[in-house]
């Protein structure tokens, strides 16, 4: 195993990789408690929510890679499963106010709002952050588990798939809407105090939660990275590009298919979980289709199969978004879809292709089957 | 749905009376259509049977259903006495020992020619095992000499999608081989090969049978000439005649339907 792990990358790329990784976890943090805030390296406290939520979304992007770069899959519904770890962790937060809402009760102020004179059922256990650990860690697992089950086994894939994916995200969005669902409604949850008693507007405790961003994204890469250099990961990518010749070749597509779709989804769940106490609220916004959508552009813009491109792609895309939406708002989304068509017609394995294309001449992916 | 014993590695298919592959009565229809209508057909251990037709015989309808791609509406598809292929799933039917080749060259272009190998290979294929086992020397072995056999030794590093068509063509052929299958169903293996190529594979299928039994559909009457002891003439879904290349050539049905022609 442990020999294995070496193999997973040249020495130069781990590396590399640990050269990123402590700078993101080990500079980046002393750069902001040492230097002064007048220096020009000195790193603002805002940063570090703003990186944690894009570490979240290359989480995120490394879960959709995993599904549909690599075993050729493409789901346009993992908003949902995001925004499942983002409920979850959104409840803990909501229970952990206590009496310091508007309305100085011991219920989350909405259920206050509506009425309510007792928490409802499901919100029991939220008080407790094993518990909703435990919610976050199985329960965007469990769902991809029992939806991948049903569409696999009767074998719909392609556009099918992606269609139906982005029905569950819609209806799951409208469920959450409704204010009787109680989740907030259109609001959803927000006005956090603290995490564990640590006060979220502390910048210490808002950078501890970016330094764990930080190292979950990093082992769910050394996770990814182990999973596509096995024969497992080779399994996959020829699910993608010849799935009958899988199967007559003995193995049982389903199993494999299942697998790695519930993974991508408990991935998916983790960077809900984490994005929510960054940026400071979760509603159903989360589950708009659009935004699904997104998450796949991240991966198709920074270069499919290739995990790598997915982080990039998702910073590259996001930092864009960033940037536009406070330039200029209204061509946002002309632009991300130019962008989307850009990619595919010119740079069909997108950012990193751009890069790797002239290394590896002789040795030309294939995208398609014939 | 799932059945365990299907992954293990060995299933003992009986043979005790001779025969491989036994078709009974089967009938497949589309949409009215009768792509097999009432098809007998009997395979001996070890033997080499090509299987002819004009289009639309059913040819292929027949291997997609040994293969499980297909559900027959009526009859029976039985894997030596002991395992009823209507009844099982794909990859069942591939662990039973049943190694199919398609029409068009169907290998993984992404992926090298050892890769290729590496992944037909008779193993445990379930998910865990993928996960977490490399190939043993012993595996390593078995693919080195099997690339030899298919005469891919040279290209074992080279991704699949820069092979020729008869270089696919016999990759695919030596994905079957290391599946280790007692039976290889073989559609059109010379299709877009050249004369040399061709004689090649004759070559090639020819030392298969005796350990393996082997079905070919073909069109090429000289590829067949030169491989097949016995014929079988399929005709709209069911069989039109059966026995030596000679004398089927002769048969005045034969001659009607598709040689004559």
């Amino acid at each position: 195993m442990i020999k294995t792990i070496s193999e997973l990358h040249s020495f130069k790329g781990w590396l590399f990789n640990f050269l990123l990784l402590g700078l993101a976890v080990v500079l980046l943090p002393l750069l902001n408690i040492w230097l002064p805030e007048d220096s020009a390296w000195h790193v603002p406290n805002y940063m570090f929510p703003l990186i944690g939520k894009y570490l979240c979304y290359a989480l995120v992007a490394l879960a959709v890679d995993l599904i549909w770069g690599y075993t050729g899959i493409l789901s346009l519904g993992h908003g949902v499963f995001f925004s499942i770890g983002g409920y979850a962790m959104g409840m803990y937060l909501m229970r952990s106010i206590g009496k310091e809402g508007v309305y100085k009760s011991d219920l989350p102020d909405f259920m206050v709002f509506l009425d309510w004179k007792e928490l409802p059922w499901y919100w029991y256990g939220f008080d407790n952050f094993i518990f909703t650990l435990l919610v976050i860690l199985v329960i965007p697992g469990l769902l991809a588990f029992i939806f991948g089950y049903f569409a696999f086994r009767s074998r719909i894939k392609g556009v099918y798939f992606a269609i139906i994916t982005q029905a569950m995200t819609f209806a799951l969005m409208l469920l959450f809407f409704r204010n009787n669902t109680g989740f907030g409604g259109n609001n959803g949850l927000t006005d956090f105090k603290r995490i564990l008693g640590y006060s979220l507007q502390e910048p210490s405790t808002k950078m501890g939660i970016y330094i764990i961003t930080a190292l979950i994204l990093f082992l769910s890469y050394v996770l990814s990275r182990y999973i596509v250099k096995s024969k497992l990961g080779r399994v996959l990518i020829a699910i993608r590009d010849a799935e009958s010749r899988v199967m007559f070749s003995g193995y049982n597509t389903l199993h494999y298919k299942l697998a790695i779709w519930t993974l991508s989804a408990f991935l998916c769940g983790i960077a809900g979980a984490l994005y929510v106490p960054q940026v400071g609220i979760i509603n159903p916004s989360e589950m708009q289709p659009s935004n699904s959508i997104e998450m796949a552009i991240w991966v198709a813009v920074g270069g499919r199969g290739t995990l790598g491109g997915a982080l990039v792609g998702a910073g590259l895309v996001n930092g864009a978004k960033s940037w536009f939406t406070v330039a200029a708002p209204d061509y946002w989304l002309y632009f991300l879809g130019g962008l989307f068509i850009v990619v595919t017609l010119f740079f069909p394995k997108g950012f990193v292709g751009i890069f790797s294309r002239s290394s590896s001449k002789n040795n030309k992916e294939v995208i398609l089957n014939d | 749905m799932t059945n365990p014993e299907a992954q293990i590695k060995d299933v003992s298919v009986d043979t005790s009376h001779g025969c491989i592959l036994y078709i009974e009565g089967l009938t497949v229809s589309f949409d009215g259509f009768k792509a097999l209508n009432d098809l007998n057909l009997y395979i001996d251990e070890g033997e080499l049977r090509c299987i002819i037709g004009p289009n639309g015989a059913g040819k292929t309808t027949m291997m997609d259903v040994i293969t499980g791609k297909t559900r027959p509406d009526k009859g029976t598809v039985f894997f030596g006495q002991n395992h009823d292929l209507s009844k099982m799933t794909e990859y069942e039917i591939s662990h039973a020992g049943i190694g199919r080749k398609f029409q068009k060259p169907t290998v993984f272009l992404n992926h090298t020619v050892f890769e290729n190998l590496e992944l037909a290979l008779k193993a445990e294929k379930n998910v865990w095992t993928s996960l977490t086992k490399s190939l043993s020397g012993e595996q390593k072995d078995l693919i080195e000499k099997d690339l030899e056999t298919i005469g891919l030794t040279e290209q074992m590093n080279l991704r699949a999608g820069l092979l020729s068509h008869g270089q696919k063509q016999w990759l695919e052929i030596g994905m079957l081989l290391v599946q280790d299958p007692k039976l290889l169903l073989i559609d059109e293996p010379v299709a877009g090969m050249t004369h040399q190529e061709t004689e090649r594979t004759a070559e090639l299928l020819a030392s298969l049978a005796g350990k393996h039994s082997v079905v070919v559909v073909e069109h090429e009457m000289d590829f067949i000439r030169s491989i097949a002891n016995r014929v079988t003439v399929l005709h709209e879904g069911s069989v039109l005649a059966e026995g030596k290349m000679e004398d089927v050539q002769e048969d005045p049905k034969v001659m009607e339907v598709y040689l004559g022609s």
